[in-house]
């Protein structure tokens, strides 16, 4: 591959693409792109530049599939793995102007928007027909359909209407060799006969090429939605109780835990919910259906939440109240920076029925570790995130901090469960991903990759190890050594009193 | 360049409480308009603490991003965190401004106006006595036409009005008219650079209104400007010089109004500026009128407004102080009102003190969304408690064609004649 360094005039040949304006290259603020919401790993992109149209895309990834220099596509940066993170000098195409909704389609339930389209407005733009778009990552306020359907995302109500691939009907796709194609269709299921290819393209985390042009799936809003908050004095009550909605059969659509320093972290920020600080957890339930099926399964839930001594129930219908229950859900990443200067939000699945015996030993390794750890977590799929929150500029405390990490995750392993549910592998669980796979399964993944993205200069660095290191056996020592090693060490400044 | 200032290392220690979220990109008027991530306060943040931490080679390429913040607070609102934005980027501008003062005419006709002509009422009030007579000799048109004057700027300020309007209020102690049922309060009124001679009647409507209701007022001579204008533009020496001497000129007052929402949010913060017990005291003395009034309720009441009136936040009232409730309660007392919420009445209107000046282009662009927002709900008047934004919003009104007055709360207040 030929060094990007022997291209100098490549940000003058995309200026001349997209205007100068569109393409950013001053060295200082490129910074500003280092990382996403996975602040251990940082490197700095060589530029940004901000298309508008396929055209666009197109143009850029011809120029730079010529010039050989690695891309990667951005959304809003709310990625929790490094996913839109540059690795080795690339040019990171960020989506943050493609934010058209192309199309709405009422009658036959669709959207067709471009990759920059925020989660949340889209769904407001549809509200008036009585439709919304059912994927909702706690971040839906700020993330991407783009970037969602390249990390295939999750969310609080994905335990009863699936994740992102199960809403994306089609997509334009750019492919790292500048290559324009159409995958899906917007009538019928995605893939009536043959093989799924866009099925293989969702969640491949930007290592595929990048979709400009989306069909989402849309949702009829159901008559009556009822958001239940019950709070426990222990957090086993909260899992138990859990584990008695699912095996009465009921399927809500969500079921959200958060833990007592979660709540504590919340309700002392602007998304304040009036949760219970006493609580040692809270769990939010949200039932959705026809009126009467609501209110039954309400009345079967509440009895369960009396049966397993629950502090205190909450219920509302209203949408301003109901609201006001899930702010604090939405709002508590943000507010563990409460805590400490830096948050690690892991993204275990274990089985459902082990929630217990998890978060039981995940307390015990995060106080091994020293670590200040808290928990908030999808109990309806078992899809736990232990937050940890710690002081990024101490070195021995990040190390600590990625150590109790990846023994959490060989938890979750070891359960039976996986090492992600929706947050993806980015460049945070590079080392993990042989603890999950065989070695013949990654060289299976690399080849499928490699029919997308040949030369792997599109996001370069993400989702599957080097090929020779596919065998190894990580050990943490290393990896911490390795996840350490960021660009530009951070200094403190210094007072002159 | 060494950045090593006490503000900065402080404000330093605020970045560390973002933790990357995001959550704040969507509030963000700048990033809305440019998608561009150093131009979001989760960008911008990211780039003030790599300042602080010395990894910034040349601090004057990051600050054409800094420059284009309106320093309105949404993030500050929508941030779970409780990031104190407005703290960290008002030291950091300081910082860069002191390691490194700006070059070039706008930057000296800035620093010079805003020192030289706005934080001096005699000067400020000679320079609207040339702007009005050069308005009515047709000099202004001239100018325009002429192109010594950027149509933005024409358009931005409307015409300055008449001597009788410009009229400052007389100084000293005013009572209320005989008849009036007292209250056993005594307030101070700040009266602020632009309020006194572009909306005078919204003073006199403030002093008017408060008397009416009972208050006796006191109005100090020896008050100044602000200073956040100052502040915003890396200039907090000169305006600790300002704000001391406004908390000598209301040492003897114990309730300190004002109804311009930038000037409020700038008393509010005096703590932080000076760093002195004054400081604290004085900061806790401020309130905005409507807060005032909405506390202690009217007795008079107002005059009927048959009339469908759109009430709009200005950043520093609704992000800044927190101030939201108090106008929209003390206008629907207003008989005959029909109250509307415009979508995003709490997003900035592009004014953000002088900004519209400095950054035309993105103001229009922000301006333009705001008038859009406003007419959608077809008020026959908009309301809101800042100079500036009542400038921004009118001159945005009449550019995308709608004739909707533009007027300040407390002028609805007023009881009838």
């Amino acid at each position: 591959m030929t060094s990007p360094a022997k291209s100098p005039n490549l940000e003058r040949d995309l200026a001349q693409l997209l205007g100068r304006d569109r393409v950013l290259c001053t060295r200082d603020a490129l910074l500003a792109w280092e990382c996403d919401g996975f602040t251990v790993h940082k490197s700095r992109p060589r530029a940004v530049v901000l298309p508008e149209s396929t055209a666009e895309v197109q143009a850029v990834i011809k120029l730079l599939h010529s010039a050989n220099v690695p891309f990667v596509p951005r959304g809003a940066g709310t990625c929790l793995s490094g996913g839109p993170t540059a690795s080795g000098n690339a040019v990171i195409i960020d989506c943050a102007r493609m934010r058209k909704v192309i199309k709405i389609s009422t009658e036959d339930l669709f959207a067709v928007v471009q990759p920059g389209v925020v989660n949340l407005n889209l769904t407001t733009e549809v509200t008036p027909y009585g439709l919304h778009y059912a994927p909702d990552p706690s971040s839906q306020s700020v993330c991407t359909i783009g970037g969602n359907l390249a990390e295939n995302s999750g969310g609080p109500h994905c335990f009863k209407y699936g994740m992102t691939t199960d809403h994306v009907l089609a997509a334009t796709i750019v492919l790292p060799d500048g290559e324009v194609v159409h995958l899906g269709s917007t009538t019928g299921p995605r893939t009536p006969h043959g093989i799924d290819v866009l099925g293989l393209f969702c969640g491949s985390e930007g290592t595929f090429g990048i979709a400009t042009e989306i069909t989402v799936r849309l949702c009829r809003n159901q008559q009556e939605v009822r958001t239940m908050l019950a709070s426990f004095d222990s957090m086993s009550a909260a899992c138990r109780s859990v584990g008695k909605i699912i095996s009465a059969g009921l399927v809500p659509a969500a079921l959200e835990i958060l833990d007592q320093a979660t709540i504590r972290a919340v309700e002392a920020s602007i998304y304040r919910a009036g949760y219970p600080e006493n609580a040692a957890a809270v769990l939010l339930v949200e039932l959705d259906g026809p009126h009467e099926v609501v209110v039954e399964d309400a009345a079967e839930i509440a009895t369960i939440f009396v049966a397993h001594d629950a502090l205190k129930v909450e219920e509302a219908t209203d949408p301003k109240e109901r609201k006001r229950l899930w702010k604090g859900r939405k709002g508590a990443f943000g507010a563990m920076g409460r805590i400490d200067t830096d948050l690690y939000v892991l993204d275990g699945v274990v089985p459902r029925t082990k929630l217990e015996e998890a978060l039981e030993k995940i307390t015990e390794i995060g106080q091994r570790h020293r670590v200040n750890l808290t928990n908030v977590f999808h109990a309806g799929d078992g899809n736990l995130h232990p937050n940890i929150s710690f002081d990024g500029r101490d070195k021995e405390a990040t190390a600590r901090t990625i150590a109790a990490g990846h023994e959490i995750l060989q938890l979750c392993m070891d359960l039976g469960g996986s090492i992600t549910g929706e947050h993806g592998i980015g460049t945070e669980k590079l080392d993990h991903v042989s603890m999950m796979f065989e070695p013949e399964d990654l060289e299976v993944m690399a080849r499928v990759r490699a029919v997308f993205n040949p030369d792997d200069l599109c996001n370069p660095g993400k989702v599957l190890p080097q090929r020779n290191a596919c065998a190894e056996v990580s050990k943490w020592p290393q990896m911490v050594a390795k996840v350490l090693d960021v660009e530009d060490t951070p200094q403190e400044p210094e007072s002159t009193s | 360049m060494v950045l090593s200032s006490e503000s900065l290392v402080e404000s330093y220690t605020r970045t560390l409480d973002c933790v990357h979220c995001g959550l704040c990109l969507p509030h963000c008027p700048t990033h809305q308009v440019l998608g561009v991530e150093a131009d979001s306060p989760r960008g911008r943040i990211y780039l003030m603490r790599a300042l602080a931490e010395g990894r910034i080679e040349e601090p004057e390429s990051i600050r054409p991003f800094l420059d284009r913040c309106l320093d309105c607070r949404a993030c500050e609102t929508a941030c779970p965190s409780g990031v104190r934005y407005g703290e960290i980027l008002e030291a950091t501008r300081a910082e860069l401004e002191r390691a490194q003062p700006k070059r070039g005419i706008a930057a000296w006709l800035t620093r010079t106006l805003l020192w030289h002509v706005v934080a001096n009422q005699r000067r400020l009030r000679l320079m609207f006595w040339l702007l009005r007579t050069s308005e009515v000799l047709g000099l202004r048109w001239l100018a325009t036409k002429l192109r010594l004057m950027p149509a933005s700027m024409a358009q931005i300020a409307p015409p300055v009005p008449p001597a009788s309007e410009r009229r400052p209020l007389r100084t000293g102690v005013h009572k209320p008219p005989p008849g009036t049922k007292l209250r056993d309060v005594r307030v101070a009124l700040f009266t602020g650079c632009v309020m006194e001679p572009m909306f005078g009647r919204v003073n006199r409507a403030t002093l008017t209104v408060l008397l009416a209701n009972g208050f006796e007022v006191h109005i100090p001579e020896s008050q100044r400007c602000c200073g956040a204008l100052l502040v915003h533009a890396g200039q907090p020496d000169r305006a600790r010089t300002l704000a001391n001497e406004n908390v000598r000129a209301f040492a003897d007052d114990d309730i300190v109004l004002n109804n311009s929402a930038g000037c409020g949010c700038a008393m509010k913060e005096y703590d932080h500026l000076l760093g002195t017990a004054d400081g604290k005291a004085f900061a806790a003395k401020c309130q905005d009128i409507s807060e005032f009034l909405a506390t202690e309720g009217l007795t008079a009441t107002p005059a009927e407004q048959p009339i469908r009136v759109a009430y709009d936040d200005p950043c520093h009232l609704c992000h800044g102080q927190g101030v939201t409730r108090q106008p929209r309660e003390l206008l629907q007392q207003v008989p005959g009102i029909d109250l509307v919420s415009p979508t995003k009445s709490d997003d900035c209107c592009g004014s953000a003190g002088i900004y519209n000046m400095l950054q035309p282009k993105l103001a229009a662009e922000i301006g333009r969304t705001k008038a859009a927002h406003l007419h959608e709900c077809a008020p026959d008047m908009i309301v809101t408690g800042n100079p500036g934004c009542m400038m921004q919003i009118d001159s945005h009104m009449r550019r995308s064609g709608h004739n909707v007055p533009v007027r300040h709360p407390i002028e609805l207040l007023l009881p009838p004649q």
